[in-house]
């Protein structure tokens, strides 16, 4: 059987999600999987809701996830909750600010990267492979403050 | 050439099969989803630039491949609108070297005024097409539509959309080709499009037609998966996909070109299966092709014509099922950004008053609260043409109240020939215009223009194009430049005076976006940016 994982993150324009949708894509796709990942620019660029899907697996084919499919739900908000609920497959796992101590970030810009270390207690994939995915998509200036939010997320 | 595997959008894919296929220049107007191709294709060392408009995009395009080497032009669907009138004659002069134009289409709207479906064109104007369904699709087809183009001397549309242009999927690349020089060689028949060598051209496009369709049929990229006898479906681009998930036991004819249709393969397909139904994304293109030419197949219930298709939308088109869809919970919508000098400009016109006829880019935004201050959108550039329209019949008291607010890549885009209108067909109590000119072509991701003063890759481009002593060169018998931050006092009053009066005045709102202004501190910072 062809088992697809599917990740989506939902908050609004700016707050990193295109990012963060992007360095668990590196990971996954590092692995060998199959990744198509899914979003929508323009308008909503400008603080409107947006979400992003990242499907992986053997083979992949529709590029977005569908409604109540989603074996995790990221949400960079908890105002995000409520409305992406329900593309929560059912025993889903729900990833929120509220799982660790968001108000102990360095950067409040980093808390999407927080979200990927709560999120990776769930996941198994080394803290090494974020780490290499966390290194390649910023500039050399953020990694370490980027690395530092996601141990954050995941608690250690 | 590294075949290695890469996960890339289909946007970086066309770039890069472009590049692959030895393009020449690549050239567009800036248009979501479409805008990356350009971006990437320069990135990757290609030589691209922006257009003031798709219509002349399409007919620098045109230059090239008269010239006989490969051009890609890239447009949003809206686009093809403006380049349209080039886009049907360049059918019947044909095309010298590889000429594709990359359109994106929007199901859905995510950023667009209507969701019309290009596929239309294609019939319309007899420009054979390709769709691709992913991003390995994208830079394959990329290339075959350069090979298409040359082997029956057509340009060729690869038809794109919203979850083709910005869905990461994996793509490995195949090897680079080159192609000849430019080299102009004269062929006045064929490229002057008088009555006389129309006609037979348009006959000839025909013919050429019919040998596009036979090669469609015989070697097409349409491949079938499984082999149910019960359950036929016919897709193309990302439905297909969608269906390959959503019903896994159906046979799938996959439709990877799209016009001219091979209909003899559709046929066999149709008699191949007990039940057969075309699953495609905006308008019924395939089905009523399907239908005229006597294919059997279910027809798709009305509902389905609006809108993206997704997993369980393609369900339910299977399945025949008309019930009411659950709408999804809205969330939060767009909005000016905090700190926008737009922001300043509406508060104070919404003060005065104004009738605003709009137009398009981040501006458009001012519809939604708290501003709710525009009264008319409808194209690129039509805030001065409905504004004029609506001055010429409106009595004095509301033709007065109208203003027409544009921003400045617009402008360059199609408000140059609505203040040419203006001075030749002046309404009685004269007109103004506002240009919200933020310094770049902001809503698709700050782009340049010809008015920035710098090229795509955001290096100088040497002369800038003067929106003040255009209008003043146009005949505009007041152009006043205010600072909407620091001069709101002089900006209203300006207003007030250019309202009460009959003059025709250009009122030039002029402030950096402010991302831009991030955006350019990045550049010269030697950071990568867009």
């Amino acid at each position: 059987m062809n088992k697809v994982t599917n990740v989506k993150f939902a908050g609004l324009g700016g707050q990193g999600i295109l990012t963060c949708t992007d360095i668990l894509g590196r990971v996954v796709f590092d692995m060998g999987n199959d990744v198509k990942k899914a979003e929508v620019h323009g308008m909503s660029q400008r603080g409107g809701a947006i979400t992003s899907d990242l499907r992986y697996g053997e083979k992949v084919f529709s590029p977005m996830i569908p409604v109540g499919e989603a074996n995790y739900l990221v949400v960079l908000g908890e105002d995000q909750i409520e409305p992406n609920q329900h593309h929560l497959k059912e025993n889903g796992i729900l990833v929120k600010p509220s799982d660790f101590e968001a108000d102990k970030l360095e950067n409040k810009r980093t808390l999407n990267v927080a979200l990927l270390g709560a999120l990776s207690k769930h996941m198994d994939i080394s803290v090494e492979q974020w780490m290499e995915a966390i290194r390649q998509q910023f500039p050399e200036r953020l990694v370490a403050v980027n690395e530092k939010a996601f141990m954050l997320g995941r608690g250690e | 050439m590294s075949n290695e595997r890469k996960l890339m959008s289909g946007n970086e894919a066309v770039a890069l099969g472009a590049m692959h296929a030895g393009c020449a220049l690549g050239v567009g107007y800036p248009g979501t989803p479409s805008t990356e191709i350009l971006e990437n294709y320069s990135k990757l060392g290609g030589k691209a630039q922006w257009s003031p408009n798709e219509k002349v995009a399409a007919e620098v395009g045109i230059g090239v491949a008269f010239s006989g080497t490969r051009t890609l032009v890239t447009m949003k669907h809206v686009g093809l609108n403006v380049a349209a009138d080039p886009f049907f004659t360049v059918a019947y002069t044909g095309v010298t070297g590889g000429m594709v134009m990359a359109v994106a289409d929007d199901p859905g709207m995510a950023s667009s005024q209507n969701e019309q479906d290009s596929r239309n064109y294609a019939r319309a104007a007899g420009v054979p097409m390709l769709e691709p369904a992913d991003s390995q699709e994208a830079y394959e087809m990329t290339k075959l539509a350069f090979e298409l183009s040359e082997r029956w001397n057509q340009p060729v549309i690869l038809r794109l959309c919203t979850r083709v242009c910005h869905s990461k999927t994996i793509v490995v690349p195949g090897e680079s080709t080159s192609v000849p020089p430019a080299n102009y060689e004269r062929d006045i028949k064929q490229r002057v499009m008088i009555p006389a060598y129309a006609r037979p051209a348009h006959k000839v496009l025909r013919g050429k037609l019919v040998e596009m369709e036979a090669w469609n049929n015989a070697e097409g990229p349409n491949p079938i998966f499984g082999d149910s006898s019960k359950l036929g479906i016919i897709a193309d681009g990302v439905a297909a996909l969608h269906a390959l998930e959503a019903v896994p036991d159906a046979k799938i004819l996959k439709l990877g070109m799209v016009y001219p249709l091979p209909m003899k393969a559709i046929l066999e397909f149709i008699d191949s299966v007990d039940d057969c139904i075309v699953v495609e994304e905006g308008d019924p293109f395939i089905q009523t092709e399907v239908l005229a030419a006597g294919g059997k197949v279910r027809p798709r219930l009305e509902r389905y014509r609006f809108g993206e298709l997704d997993v369980v939308r393609v369900k339910r088109i299977v399945d025949g099922d008309d019930s009411e869809e659950p709408a999804p919970p809205r969330g939060k919508p767009p909005q000016l950004c905090d700190g926008c000098p737009h922001r300043a400009s509406f508060d104070m016109l919404k003060k005065l008053g104004c009738i605003i006829t709009g137009d398009i880019g981040c501006y458009t935004l001012s519809v939604l609260p708290p501003f709710e201050t525009m009264d008319t959108c409808v194209c690129m550039g039509a805030s001065i043409g409905v504004g004029l329209g609506m001055r010429h019949v409106l009595p004095e008291e509301q033709a007065r109240k109208i203003v027409s607010v544009i921003g400045d890549s617009t402008f360059v885009h199609s408000g140059l020939t609505g203040v040419a209108d203006m001075v030749y067909n002046r309404p009685e109590t004269g007109h103004v215009i506002v240009i919200l000119d933020n310094g770049t072509t902001a809503m698709t991701g700050l782009q340049e223009h010809p008015g920035t003063g710098k090229k795509l890759d955001h290096h100088p481009s040497g002369k800038t194009v003067s929106l003040e002593n255009t209008c003043e060169a146009m005949g505009v018998d007041k152009v006043v430049i205010v600072d909407p931050q620091r001069e709101m006092d002089q900006f209203e009053q300006a207003m007030k005076e250019a309202m009460a009066s009959n003059d025709l005045t250009v009122v030039i709102a002029r402030r950096p976006c402010i991302l831009a202004i991030v955006r350019d501190a990045k550049f010269e910072r030697g950071e990568k940016v867009r």
